[in-house]
């Protein structure tokens, strides 16, 4: 197949996806845990992107005291918790694993 | 209510902090891109047709190894499934608008826009104008993902290994995940989605996030209902 309507399929195929439900929705009746269900779609979908980023580099799972993303990670939630500051947690977060890298780094 | 414009900034102003994490990708896209040897141009447009960056990232990877194009469509629909949990979830919210403006908004419904726009969503305020925010946030990570894969595509990806960029990421989403944990139902859906992300790692094509967006989701149902 030419490629560049591999990438207009792709696109066209994304694009669908992404519309799929918000034109669904408003046609077909669901049922109603279904409807129950999508107030933890937030919650369940980032949590689900979250943890992996944090314990593995470079592709690798690494739940090791030596892997400075989790202590980062931990402090993010904790900062995230206690301000509701978007910007703050993530200079808390970078700050912690920056730091915690170094100190890593020379022990 | 707040007015149009004010919510569209708002939407520009809170997503502004993810293109940290979002420009380096844009950027590796575009190197990569071109170290698979597709013309530039098509570089480009796969950045502006089918915009998203994970699916994009394996696509390029698969055509520089001459995989055939039904693999390749068929591969790219399952890293993109997550967007249909995404478009179930804007829905409600979008009741009101035009099919035009839906169509717009389905478009720019990435990762980063939906994280942003479902928490404003589900904050307080009228919900009225608030697809004018989803246009701020959804237009400004598109701009950030046009312009950091033209520079990938010239320049390559010039970000110095040292600089965790790729952190911001996941930051932000913490930043805005918690917050909203406000129940017994939420934080167990989060936890169980967290845990099953952490099992199912080696999955390939996102399909790990899949099982631990479904578990986490059936895990807030079930809680919910017994603690009714």
């Amino acid at each position: 197949m030419n490629l560049w309507l591999v990438v207009f399929f792709a696109g066209l195929l994304t694009f669908c996806t992404r519309l799929s439900f918000i034109l669904l929705l408003d046609r077909i009746k669901v049922p109603d845990w279904f409807r129950r269900g999508l107030r933890f779609v937030p919650a369940a979908v980032l949590a689900a992107i979250i943890m992996p980023q944090l314990s593995t580099h470079n592709a690798v799972l690494d739940l090791s005291f030596r892997n400075p993303q989790l202590y980062a990670g931990a402090l993010a939630v904790f900062t995230a918790w206690r301000t509701k500051n978007v910007l703050l947690t993530i200079s808390a977060g970078m700050a912690a694993l920056l730091v915690i890298q170094f100190l890593l780094g020379i022990l | 209510m707040t007015t149009r414009p004010r919510e569209f900034w708002s939407g520009v102003r809170d997503e502004t902090p993810i293109l940290l994490g979002v420009i380096p990708f844009g950027l590796i896209f575009g190197a990569l891109a071109i170290n698979a040897h597709i013309a530039y141009p098509l570089a480009q447009v796969m950045s502006s047709i089918i915009f998203a960056g994970a699916s994009q990232i394996i696509a390029a990877q698969m055509i520089g190894a001459g995989t055939s194009g039904l693999v390749i469509l068929l591969i790219i629909f399952i890293v993109n499934l997550r967007h249909a949990l995404y478009s179930a979830s804007v829905s409600p919210h979008l009741r009101h608008i035009s099919t035009g403006w839906k169509v717009l908004l389905a478009y720019l419904l990435t990762d980063e826009a939906y994280a942003v726009t479902i928490t404003h969503y589900n904050r307080e305020g009228s919900p009225e104008n608030k697809h004018w925010y989803f246009l701020g946030s959804g237009l400004t990570l598109w701009t950030a993902w046009q312009v950091s894969t033209a520079l990938g595509i010239i320049i390559g990806a010039q970000i110095p290994q040292s600089w965790p960029l790729y952190f911001v990421l996941p930051l932000t989403f913490i930043a805005l995940v918690v917050p909203a944990l406000k129940d017994k139902a939420s934080i167990a859906a989060a936890v169980t989605a967290a845990l099953v992300g952490l099992l199912t790692i080696g999955f390939p094509f996102k399909t790990g996030l899949l099982a631990a967006a479904f578990f986490g989701i059936l895990t807030g149902l079930l809680v919910e209902k017994r603690s009714v």
